[in-house]
C-alpha cells in the first residue's frame, strides 16, 4: 500500500499539489511531524519493521473508517460502530463452533451480522427519516443487548478460526502483513466506487443536497440504505480481523473504535456535513490517529492521559481546519 | 377557549410522557412484591432522579437543535470529583458542592464555546470533549473509591415526613430554580428560537449565540447535579466508561420519550423528566416480572429503538415527498 501510493503521488506531484485539499496536506504534514517527534523519542521509530507494524495496526481502523467515511459523505453518521465491531467478531467466532461448515462460513457470517445491523440503520435513516445519530445509537444498544444475552447464558466459543488469524496476522507476500493488503484492496475498491461509479457520484450528490439528488432521478433512499449496510458490514469485518489479531472476541472490543473512526475521517478533510472528501484524506487520518496512539503508548502514558490528549488533539485539529463556514 | 387549546398543543408531548409514566408506574407498583409503599417509591425515585437530571441537561442542548454526547461523561467526572471533595465539616462540604457544580458549569461552557464560537459540529465536538472529561475522571479515580458526607447524602436520598422522597423534592427545586427561569428568560426563548430556525432567529435580532451558550452551560450544571446525586446514592466515585455512555444514551431516549423534538425548538425539560422516569420504570418492569436481568440491556435497547421510531409517524402526514428531505 505505502509503496504504490507514495510512488503514485511522487509521479504526479505538480498536479497533486495544485489540486490538493489543504486538509489532506495538513494531515500528511502532521504525520511527518509525529514521525519526527517519535524518532526523537526512540531511534527505532523510523525503522521499516516498526512502520510496517504501525500500518498493520492501522489497517483495522482503516477498514472500519472506510465504512464510516461512506456514511459521513452522505451527511449522516454511524454511531453503531462499537457493537457492530463486537457483533461481527463474536458472531464469527460463534459460527466456528458449528463444525467444519461453521468454520468455513465464520467470516461471511460475521460480516453478514454487521450488514444486518447496517440495514436496520439504513431503513431507519432512509425510509423512516429518523436522524442517523439517534437510530444508530439505538441499534448499537440493541446489538449490545443481543450480545449480552448471547454470552450470558453459557460460555460461548470465542476463539478465532485459523482463517481469521491468517487474515489478520499472516503473510501472503513476504514482508507485507495480510491485514495491510486487505485494507489496500478495500481502499482501492472504495476509491473505484466513489470516483468511477454512479453510486459513488450519487453519494456525493446526496451529501451535498439530498433534495436535488432526488429530483435528478436518484433513488436516494436506496443509496443511503446501501451505504449504511456497507458501513455495518465493514465494521463487522474490522471486528473479524481484530478477533483474528487478538485470537479471540471480547464484548468491549469495539468501544475503542468509535471516536478514532470518526476522527480519522474528519481529520482527513471529509466534511462532517457530507458531500466533500477524498479517500486519500481518510488514509492520512487513519495513519495519523494510529501514530498518535502509538506515540502515546510508547511514552507509557496512562489511559487517562491518552484520553485527554486524544480529545484535545481532535478538537484542536478540527478548529484548525474543520470549522463550518460562518453562517452569515 | 383558544388559549387552552394552544396550551394543550404545546404541552402534548409532556402530557403524553406523563401518561406513559403513570401507566408504567402503576403496572410496576401493582406487580411489585412489596406493593405501593414508601420504600418502593423512594428506591424508584432515587434511580429515576439520576436519569432525570441528565435528561434535563440533554433537553437544554437538544432544544437548540444540537446534541451533547458528553453529558454522561460530565456526570461521571463530577461523580469522581464529588467523591474527593464533598466530605468533612459543613463548610468543607459546601465548598465541595460548589466546586463540583462549578466543574460542571465549566465543562458545559467549554462544549458551548467549541460548538458556538468554534463552529464545530456538536456530535464530533462533544464526543471529543467527552473523551477529555472521561480522561479527567480516570485521573481522579483510577480505581473506584472515595467517600462522601454521609449526613448530607442520607438527608438528600431519604424521605421527608416519612413518605416524600427527598430526591424528588430536590429535582423539583432544581426545576424551579434552573428550568423555569431559563425557559421564561429572553435567552431561553433565544435558545428555542435558534433551534426552531437559526436563520430566522438571527434575522429577527434574537441573541442566539448567548442563548445557545447558556443552554450548553446549564446542561453542564444539570449533569453535575446528577453526578453529585450519584455520589450521594453510591457513596463512592467510579470512572466507568460503560456507565457514562449508558447515561448519555438513556438521556437521549428519555428526551425522545418526553416529547422533545430532536430537530430542536420543541419540547420542555418537564417532559424529559417524565420521559426519564418512564424509561427507568419500563427498564425495571423486567425485575418485577422475574425476568433474567441479562435481558435488561436488550429490553432497554428495543424500547429506545421503538421510541425513536415513533417519530416516523409524522411521515404519514407528509403530502409532498420533497418534505422527506429537510
Amino acid at each position: 500500500m505505502s509503496e504504490t501510493t507514495l510512488g503514485g503521488i511522487a509521479g504526479r506531484m505538480p498536479k497533486f499539489i495544485r489540486r490538493a485539499d489543504p486538509a489532506v496536506v495538513t494531515a500528511f504534514a502532521c504525520i511527518v511531524v509525529l514521525l519526527l517527534v517519535g524518532s526523537l523519542y526512540s531511534r527505532s521509530f523510523l525503522s521499516p519493521e516498526y512502520l510496517l507494524q504501525q500500518l498493520k495496526v492501522a489497517s483495522f481502523l482503516g477498514v472500519i473508517a472506510t465504512g464510516m467515511m461512506l456514511v459521513i459523505l452522505l451527511g449522516q453518521i454511524d454511531l453503531s460502530v462499537p457493537w457492530s465491531v463486537a457483533t461481527g467478531a463474536m458472531m464469527a467466532c460463534a459460527a466456528a463452533a458449528y463444525g467444519p461448515v461453521g468454520v468455513a462460513l465464520a467470516i461471511p457470517f460475521g460480516i453478514l451480522c454487521g450488514v444486518a445491523i447496517g440495514i436496520v440503520n439504513g431503513i431507519g435513516v432512509a425510509y423512516l427519516r429518523i436522524p442517523s445519530m439517534i437510530i444508530t445509537l439505538a441499534t448499537n444498544a440493541v446489538a449490545q443487548g443481543l450480545m449480552v444475552v448471547y454470552t450470558g447464558g453459557f460460555s460461548p466459543q470465542d476463539a478465532a478460526t485459523a482463517a481469521m488469524r491468517y487474515l489478520a496476522t499472516g503473510f501472503t507476500i513476504p514482508g507485507v502483513p495480510n491485514a495491510v493488503i486487505i485494507w489496500a484492496l478495500i481502499g482501492a475498491a472504495m476509491v473505484f466506487v466513489l470516483t468511477r461509479t454512479s453510486f459513488g457520484r450519487a453519494v456525493y450528490g446526496i451529501g451535498n443536497r439530498e433534495r436535488a439528488a432526488y429530483l435528478s432521478g436518484i433513488d436516494t433512499r436506496r443509496v443511503v440504505m446501501i451505504a449504511f449496510a456497507v458501513s455495518g458490514g465493514l465494521s463487522a469485518f474490522g471486528g473479524v480481523l481484530l478477533a483474528g489479531y487478538a485470537s479471540k472476541a471480547a464484548q468491549s472490543m469495539g468501544d475503542a473504535y468509535l471516536l478514532p473512526s470518526i476522527a480519522a475521517v474528519v481529520l482527513g478533510g471529509t466534511s462532517i456535513l457530507g458531500g466533500r472528501g477524498s479517500y486519500l484524506g481518510t488514509v492520512a487520518g487513519v495513519i495519523l490517529i494510529t501514530l498518535l496512539q502509538s506515540i502515546l503508548s510508547v511514552m507509557q502514558m496512562p489511559e487517562a492521559g491518552r484520553q485527554i490528549i486524544y480529545g484535545v488533539v481532535i478538537v484542536v485539529m478540527l478548529l484548525l481546519y474543520g470549522r463550518a463556514p460562518a453562517s452569515r | 377557549m383558544k388559549e387552552w387549546r394552544y396550551w394543550l398543543a404545546e404541552q402534548r408531548g409532556t402530557l403524553l410522557a406523563f401518561g406513559i409514566f403513570i401507566v408504567m408506574f402503576a403496572i410496576y407498583s401493582a406487580n411489585h412484591p412489596a406493593g405501593f409503599t414508601a420504600n418502593v417509591v423512594q428506591t424508584a425515585a432515587n434511580k429515576g432522579v439520576l436519569l432525570a437530571f441528565v435528561a434535563m441537561a440533554q433537553t437544554l442542548v437538544v432544544i437548540t437543535a444540537g446534541i451533547d454526547l458528553s453529558v454522561g461523561m460530565i456526570f461521571t467526572l463530577t461523580n469522581c470529583m464529588a467523591s474527593w471533595l464533598v466530605i468533612g465539616t459543613g463548610l468543607e462540604t459546601a465548598f465541595g458542592v460548589v466546586a463540583v457544580l462549578g466543574t460542571g458549569v465549566i465543562c458545559g461552557a467549554v462544549n458551548g464555546a467549541i460548538v458556538i464560537y468554534g463552529r464545530l459540529q456538536p456530535i464530533v465536538a462533544t464526543i471529543a470533549t467527552g473523551a477529555v472529561y472521561f480522561g479527567l475522571a480516570l485521573l481522579l479515580r483510577p480505581v473506584p473509591g472515595g467517600s462522601v458526607n454521609e449526613d448530607l447524602a442520607d438527608f438528600l436520598t431519604g424521605r421527608f415526613f416519612g413518605f416524600v422522597p427527598a430526591s424528588l423534592m430536590a429535582l423539583f427545586v432544581v426545576v424551579l430554580i434552573v428550568w423555569v427561569p431559563f425557559s421564561r428568560s429572553e435567552l431561553g426563548r433565544a435558545a428555542y428560537a435558534a433551534g426552531s430556525s437559526e436563520t430566522a432567529a438571527y434575522m429577527s435580532g434574537v441573541p442566539i449565540r448567548r442563548g445557545k451558550f447558556l443552554a450548553y452551560t446549564l446542561a453542564g450544571l444539570l449533569a453535575a447535579i446528577g453526578g453529585l446525586f450519584l455520589t450521594f446514592f453510591t457513596y463512592t466515585g467510579e470512572a466507568a466508561y460503560a456507565s457514562g455512555n449508558a447515561y448519555t444514551l438513556f438521556s437521549i431516549a428519555a428526551v425522545v420519550l418526553g416529547g422533545v423534538s430532536l430537530f430542536g425548538g420543541k419540547g420542555s425539560a418537564i417532559g424529559a423528566i417524565f420521559g426519564a422516569l418512564a424509561f427507568r420504570t419500563i427498564g425495571d418492569l423486567l425485575f418485577v416480572f422475574d425476568f433474567d436481568p441479562l435481558w435488561q440491556p436488550l429490553f432497554q435497547g428495543v424500547i429506545l429503538l421503538i421510541a425513536v421510531s415513533l417519530g416516523a409517524f409524522a411521515l404519514f402526514r407528509v403530502r409532498n415527498r420533497l418534505e422527506w428531505f429537510l
